[in-house]
């Protein structure tokens, strides 16, 4: 699959089939900080991507306060 | 992408998001509803608004100032915008885009204020010129533009974006040094004072994840990347020791800020800065100050003075000391 990484943006190539949970972990990325979009829609962590899945991993911690 | 596993807790519908600290999955409409019974608790129980006020949204073009516009006019409150351009580069740029379209497509009037042009100053030209770490300036900056704008405007409240987040995060930094007098303002609502306007955050019962999410279910464009000159401050890092908290005691954040809204802060009435402080006027521009001119004036008399500053080059500078 094609993961959309950001801050700095990027793309990887990942392998599927990966449960969303796990695709975070592999990036050591937290939950709390972090959505998945998947081909356009919002998925929760039990969600299987697939090889042919476009998935963006996006941020959601801004730094103003 | 095969669905798997979960459910919306709502109507058994297969889920577009978990949060663990409702111990809880939502379909999209279910989880707008959440966000929605948020914000009015939030609301009523702070006494933040009522629907005769005249409600000023502070916008910046991230998700949360967006999201907490478009809740504020879902629940059938009416809201102008202000726009701050603060000339970080490109970043500010892009955010105007999105303040501006979020405005456009829905017919809201949207105030637009630039430093640069209304002031003669950016951030990045601002902190080089003054020393100040560029949130500093960017904080003064906005709070003196949103306080003159809501006044001149004759808003009755001023609304920021501010989520569960952040004020867990100023909550932390203020508790390691055990700031008195900052933690006693950090409330939901500020009332208003000679010189300021009243100030509200209706999002202090959403995490930053779930207005993010707002903002994608609803169809929101809103600039996802970060202010370039906010990275690695210890804003990001309080946020970041707290999610970690977070994953693994769901509802930590939630507990820690308020918590501390019932039990401390009644404690720590009147002990706030400004509680005890005479302020007079700014000789320069009216604004409430201790002293003959204010702070802001003070940073925009010497930052407008300086040649520009490009981001990139107090960027350089910040990371070295990082």
């Amino acid at each position: 699959m094609k993961v959309l990484l950001r801050n700095p943006s990027r793309e990887i190539e990942v392998a599927g089939p990966r449960r969303v949970h796990a695709l975070l972990a592999k990036f050591e990325l937290n939950r709390e900080s972090h959505l998945v979009i998947c081909n356009g829609t919002l998925v929760p962590g039990d969600a299987e991507l697939l090889d042919d899945d476009v998935v963006e991993i996006r941020p959601v911690i801004s730094g103003g306060a | 992408m095969v669905a798997v596993g979960s459910k919306c807790r709502t109507c058994r519908g297969s889920a577009i998001i978990d949060l663990p600290r409702h111990n809880a999955n939502f379909c999209a409409e279910h989880f707008m509803e959440l966000c929605r019974r948020q914000v009015v608790k939030a609301i009523d129980h702070f006494k933040m608004l009522t629907r005769d006020d005249r409600i000023l949204v502070a916008v910046s073009g991230g998700k949360d100032s967006l999201a907490v516009w478009d809740l504020l006019l879902d629940l059938g409150y009416r809201a102008d915008g202000l726009y701050v351009g603060l000339g970080i580069g490109e970043y500010s740029e892009t955010s105007a885009v999105y303040a501006r379209a979020f405005a456009e497509q829905r017919d809201l009037h949207l105030i637009e204020v630039k430093l640069r042009d209304d002031y003669g100053y950016d951030i990045p030209t601002a902190a080089r010129a003054t020393r100040r770490v560029p949130c500093s300036a960017c904080g003064m900056s906005k709070r003196h533009i949103f306080d003159k704008a809501a006044l001149d405007g004759g808003y009755t409240v001023l609304v920021t974006g501010h989520n569960l987040d952040d004020e867990a995060a100023v909550l932390f930094g203020n508790t390691l040094r055990w700031d008195v007098e900052y933690l006693a303002r950090q409330l939901p609502v500020l009332e208003a004072r000679a010189g300021f306007p009243r100030k509200v955050k209706p999002l202090v019962r959403l995490t930053e994840r779930e207005t993010a999410a707002w903002c994608i279910v609803r169809g929101i464009d809103y600039l996802v990347d970060e202010c370039p000159m906010a990275l690695g401050n210890k804003h990001l890092a309080y946020k970041s020791a707290l999610n970690a908290i977070e994953e693994t005691s769901p509802g930590s954040k939630a507990g820690f800020y308020f918590n501390f809204i019932d039990n401390m802060a009644p404690l720590l009435a009147g002990r706030a800065l400004a509680d005890g402080l005479e302020l007079g006027a700014c000789s320069n521009c009216g604004a409430p100050t201790t002293g003959n001119v204010c702070a802001f004036c003070h940073l925009a008399e010497t930052a407008s003075a300086h040649a520009p500053v490009p981001v990139e080059l107090v960027m350089k500078k910040g990371r070295g000391k990082r």
